[in-house]
């Protein structure tokens, strides 16, 4: 890919600028993005739309105070605009005129072999057609199937004055079904996602089809669900289906930004003991594939992979530019994200997932008395300062000496991600991925998470029975 | 008066294609924000922005088709790309007889006033110095460990309409907000509580208040305990009052009832509620966060009553679901900027009917809890099903006051229960940022989960 959107002579310029306007250090960050969306409601093409945004966004640090700017227009006096008005941070400092030296890190095909916007319109809501057909079929409960495809390519570029001048090209695909039962019991929702940081060969009708029918049995199962008991319980979390559970209960509380400002419960304990022995933490950006995958962060740092929690033992935070410098960390962990140029970049995680262990899943389920079985979670949320967690089931089932008995309707998990990573007792071989859209501060980005089968001795459920 | 934005909305209708309809929304603004950390300006931010959505219809002989596209661009080249990508993507949808642009209706606009010129008058300095003022005064004071951020923003915007059905309006409004997060601590017990504020501009934003609340919220909760769990009256406090009357409105909404999604679908003229609920959406009550002249697709916004007494009156509908339903638009029509479509939903609820202060509220109840936070909303409440389970915290009522601190529970119950067992409603309205205003609600045989 040529760069088009910013060459390193106007971004050198563009830097230059901001350090003669007094900033010690600024960053140019330059977005160009194009969605493309489909949705089939109860058997019709509701809609199509396409989105098409660009864009720069430029930081000037004096200190630690950050300036911001960013405009839609990539003319160069529009930028030089942008510069002056995030440099007013710097007004009365002294400006320097040394020289800024960009090395390009080169320029970075995309490494998807399908591009989307390649595939035409009818073929991707053929797909559609296919699975709403699907979902239909799973029973007559069946009353409304929604069906949306989804693709983005994002095409960025990071230049900095320590010589950054960094590009990527993200392409991402997604599929979403939503299958509503009716039943004697009211109206249930079944859902399913496939979502990959990959092109169109990602995507076959094969896989949709199952990813419908699914949703159907989902919504159909839930029609018998009875009320999801109240109170304290054992929690076993099928492989796959609780990643984000660890992403909200421990992941936030171990992003950098909170750490030094002391408001995260794990701040100061690297080499402490904070979950059971057996669970190992990980964030890494580098997984092929996966919904938080890029090649380089937002601000231009290679992708990587950083253990946080290694059987049991905190080892390390996650990390972006402005924190590590702060801390004289040397470099970021590669988690420095923004949900587009329109926002500044803060510590994000991107793939965070527990390792699998040695247990096997069936034994976990076998050995649990009375206890729910979590087969899908739905989102939550955490105060990171406490720990306190909020997770919502969206599939659930009651395990009953030792064995998966009746579905439960939906119900949120409430618990303490600090106790809850010390009360894992099992955790098994299986492992699987999912994904999510992780929000904090206002920003939304795309994060995958992962986790085998296990169980969490003790759990506060809220149902109502 | 015609603004520069209608004249641009106008031109590029101009370019519609004979025999296609063609609506045109296009935004433009400018925003700033400060947040302050540690007695220092953590980060200043200005910035401007701009974007056109494209709706174009074209006739079949089974209905319409309908294709959309948006840039966040007003440049000419970006703005002639998206009206051809509308176009283009119009042959793909399939043809729906109800899917029409919304024509003038005769209702007459309100106008309400929405933009404060404070937004503009006062200083980058001005800001700057409140958003390190409201951090001062909340490490300040007693308990607080720390404040995880501080700070202030304002942004002005300006929407225009144009349509080939009729439509051509502009608004123009501004808005203000500014909120702390506090964390307070005694000995191992950490809290955090959120205080915040927001209105049309700099001037309605009340520094002393955002604290205060801040604070209160995250010192009065230290030593909060795991409660016992049993079946109990609630007491919301006017955040979450208003919270729950957001959720509510999404069953509410004419779209989710014409597709079964919505568990009020085929119950209007059914008792829904308790005989002293009556529920409406007014966008033209200029107290309301959301107080707007027009709606999404440009028809005047109205008040509509939705429910009355405890009896479903009704839902809030835009053109294409109002067609769908068999009745007209409730000018209810919301579009999430210019990257979204229109749908129907509320702007200003409110709960009317309130008779007794927060004080009396609890004195009724005698033994319950007040929640003044609850979490998981997003995961734990289905407007579909109208299950309800969320994570809460606040205090125990005891005698018909609050006692001891709670957190780490979860409350739950469905929503069509909660509307009947309503059992006090406040009169100590609030104002809040969203959809709804809020009050002390109670809610009668709610499920607690705790210890």
């Amino acid at each position: 890919m040529s760069n088009a959107l910013l060459t390193p002579d106007v971004a050198q310029r563009v830097l230059q600028a901001a350090a003669s306007h007094g900033g010690e250090w600024a960053e140019i960050f330059v977005e160009d993005r194009a969605n493309v969306g489909a949705s089939l409601d109860d058997g019709r093409v509701e809609e199509l739309s396409s989105g098409r945004s660009r864009g720069a966004g430029i930081r000037v640090l004096v200190g630690e105070t950050v300036g911001f700017a960013h405009t839609a227009d990539l003319s160069e006096t529009s930028l030089m605009d942008a510069v002056a008005a995030a440099a007013s941070v710097a007004t009365g400092r002294q400006g320097s005129s040394a020289p800024i030296n960009l090395t390009p890190g080169g320029a970075y095909p995309t490494s998807v072999s399908i591009l989307p916007s390649t595939i035409g319109k009818q073929r991707k809501l053929d797909l559609l057609f296919a699975a709403d057909d699907a979902a239909r079929a799973g029973g007559s409960e069946i009353a409304q199937v929604t069906v949306q495809y989804n693709d983005s390519r994002r095409r960025i570029v990071v230049a900095n004055t320590d010589g950054v001048f960094e590009e990527d090209d993200q392409v991402r695909i997604g599929f979403m079904v939503m299958a509503i039962a009716n039943g004697d019991t009211g109206l249930q929702t079944g859902f399913q996602v496939f979502r990959r940081t990959e092109g169109f060969e990602a995507l076959s009708e094969e896989l949709l089809r199952d990813l419908a029918s699914k949703a159907a049995e989902q919504a159909i199962t839930k029609l018998s669900a009875r009320p999801a008991p109240s109170g304290e319980l054992p929690i076993v979390l099928a492989g796959g289906s609780g990643g984000m559970l660890f992403h909200e209960a421990c992941g936030h509380g171990l992003e950098a930004d909170l750490i030094v400002k002391d408001t995260s419960l794990y701040a100061g304990r690297v080499g402490s003991q904070v979950a059971s022995k057996g669970i190992t933490l990980v964030d890494d950006s580098t997984m092929a594939g996966e919904w938080g995958t890029t090649r380089i962060d937002d601000e231009g740092a290679p992708a990587s992979s950083t253990t946080l929690i290694e059987d049991g033992v905190l080892t390390d935070y996650m990390w972006d530019f402005l924190r590590s410098r702060k801390t004289g960390r040397g470099s970021s962990s590669s988690n420095g994200r923004r949900q587009s140029y329109a926002h500044l970049p803060m510590v994000r995680m991107t793939n965070t997932y527990l390792l699998a262990g040695t247990d096997n899943a069936d034994d976990i389920v076998a050995s649990t008395m009375r206890g729910i079985y979590v087969k899908q979670l739905g989102g939550g949320q955490v105060d990171t300062a406490t720990g306190d967690f909020v997770f919502g089931t969206s599939e659930s089932y009651l395990i009953e000496n030792g064995e998966i008995t009746v579905p439960l309707r939906d119900a949120n998990l409430i618990g303490n991600g600090p106790e809850i990573l010390s009360s894992i007792d099992a955790v098994a071989d299986d492992f699987s991925m999912t994904t999510g859209t992780c929000g904090k501060d206002g920003q939304s980005v795309p994060v995958g998470c992962g986790q085998p089968t296990l169980r969490i001795t003790s759990c506060t459920v809220g149902g109502t029975a | 008066m015609t603004s520069d934005l209608e004249v641009l909305a106008a031109q590029v209708l101009s370019t519609a294609q004979p025999g296609e309809a063609m609506e045109v929304y296009v935004t433009r603004g400018s925003e700033t924000e400060v947040s302050a950390y540690d007695g220092e300006i953590e980060t200043l931010a200005a910035a401007t922005s701009a974007g056109i959505g494209v709706r174009i219809l074209q006739e079949s002989p089974e209905g319409q088709r309908v294709g959309f596209a948006w840039a966040g661009s007003l440049d000419e080249e970006v703005i002639a790309a998206t009206v051809l990508e509308a176009r283009d993507n119009a042959t793909f949808s399939s043809p729906d007889p109800d899917m029409v642009l919304a024509t003038p209706d005769g209702v007459a606009r309100v106008d309400v006033k929405l933009f404060d010129e404070s937004v503009r008058t006062v200083t980058t300095d001005e800001k700057i110095a409140f958003a390190l003022e409201l951090e001062r005064k909340v490490r300040a004071a007693d308990k607080v460990r720390g404040v995880r951020s501080s700070s202030y923003g304002d942004a002005e915007v300006e929407m225009a309409l144009a349509s080939t059905a009729g439509i051509l309006t502009s608004t123009r409004r501004s808005s203000a907000g500014a909120s702390v997060e506090v964390i307070a601590a005694d000995g191992d017990f950490v809290q955090t509580g959120y205080g915040y504020d927001a209105g049309r501009g700099f001037s309605s934003l009340n520094l002393d208040k955002i604290a205060a609340d801040g604070i209160q919220r995250a010192v009065a909760m230290l030593g909060a305990t795991k409660p016992k769990s049993m079946t109990t009256t609630v007491v919301f406090d006017a955040r979450i009052t208003a919270q729950l009357l957001s959720i509510i409105s999404s069953a509410l909404s004419g779209e989710a009832v014409v597709k079964g999604r919505s568990f009020f679908a085929g119950r209007v003229g059914e008792m829904v509620a308790h005989p002293q609920v009556t529920l409406v959406d007014d966008p033209t009550d200029p107290r309301a966060y959301g107080a707007a002249a027009v709606d999404g697709e440009g028809l005047a916004c109205r008040r509509n009553v939705l429910i009355a007494a405890g009896r479903l009156e009704g839902f809030v509908y835009d053109t294409v679901s109002a067609r769908k339903a068999g009745t007209v638009s409730t000018g209810s029509a919301v579009r999430g900027g210019f990257a979204g479509t229109p749908q129907p939903g509320c702007r200003a609820l409110l709960l009317e009917g309130g008779d007794l202060t927060h004080e009396e509220v609890l004195a009724k109840v005698g033994t319950g809890v007040y929640v003044q936070g609850i979490s998981g909303v997003h995961s734990g409440v289905s407007p579909v099903s109208g299950d309800f389970s969320v994570g809460a915290e606040g205090f125990m009522i005891r005698e018909g006051k609050l006692a001891e601190p709670f957190r780490e529970a979860t409350i739950a119950s469905t929503l069509q229960k909660m509307l009947i067992d309503i059992v006090a409603i406040g009169k100590d309205l609030e104002f809040l940022p969203g959809n709804a205003a809020g009050q002390s609600l109670a809610i009668a045989e709610m499920s607690l989960s705790g210890n």
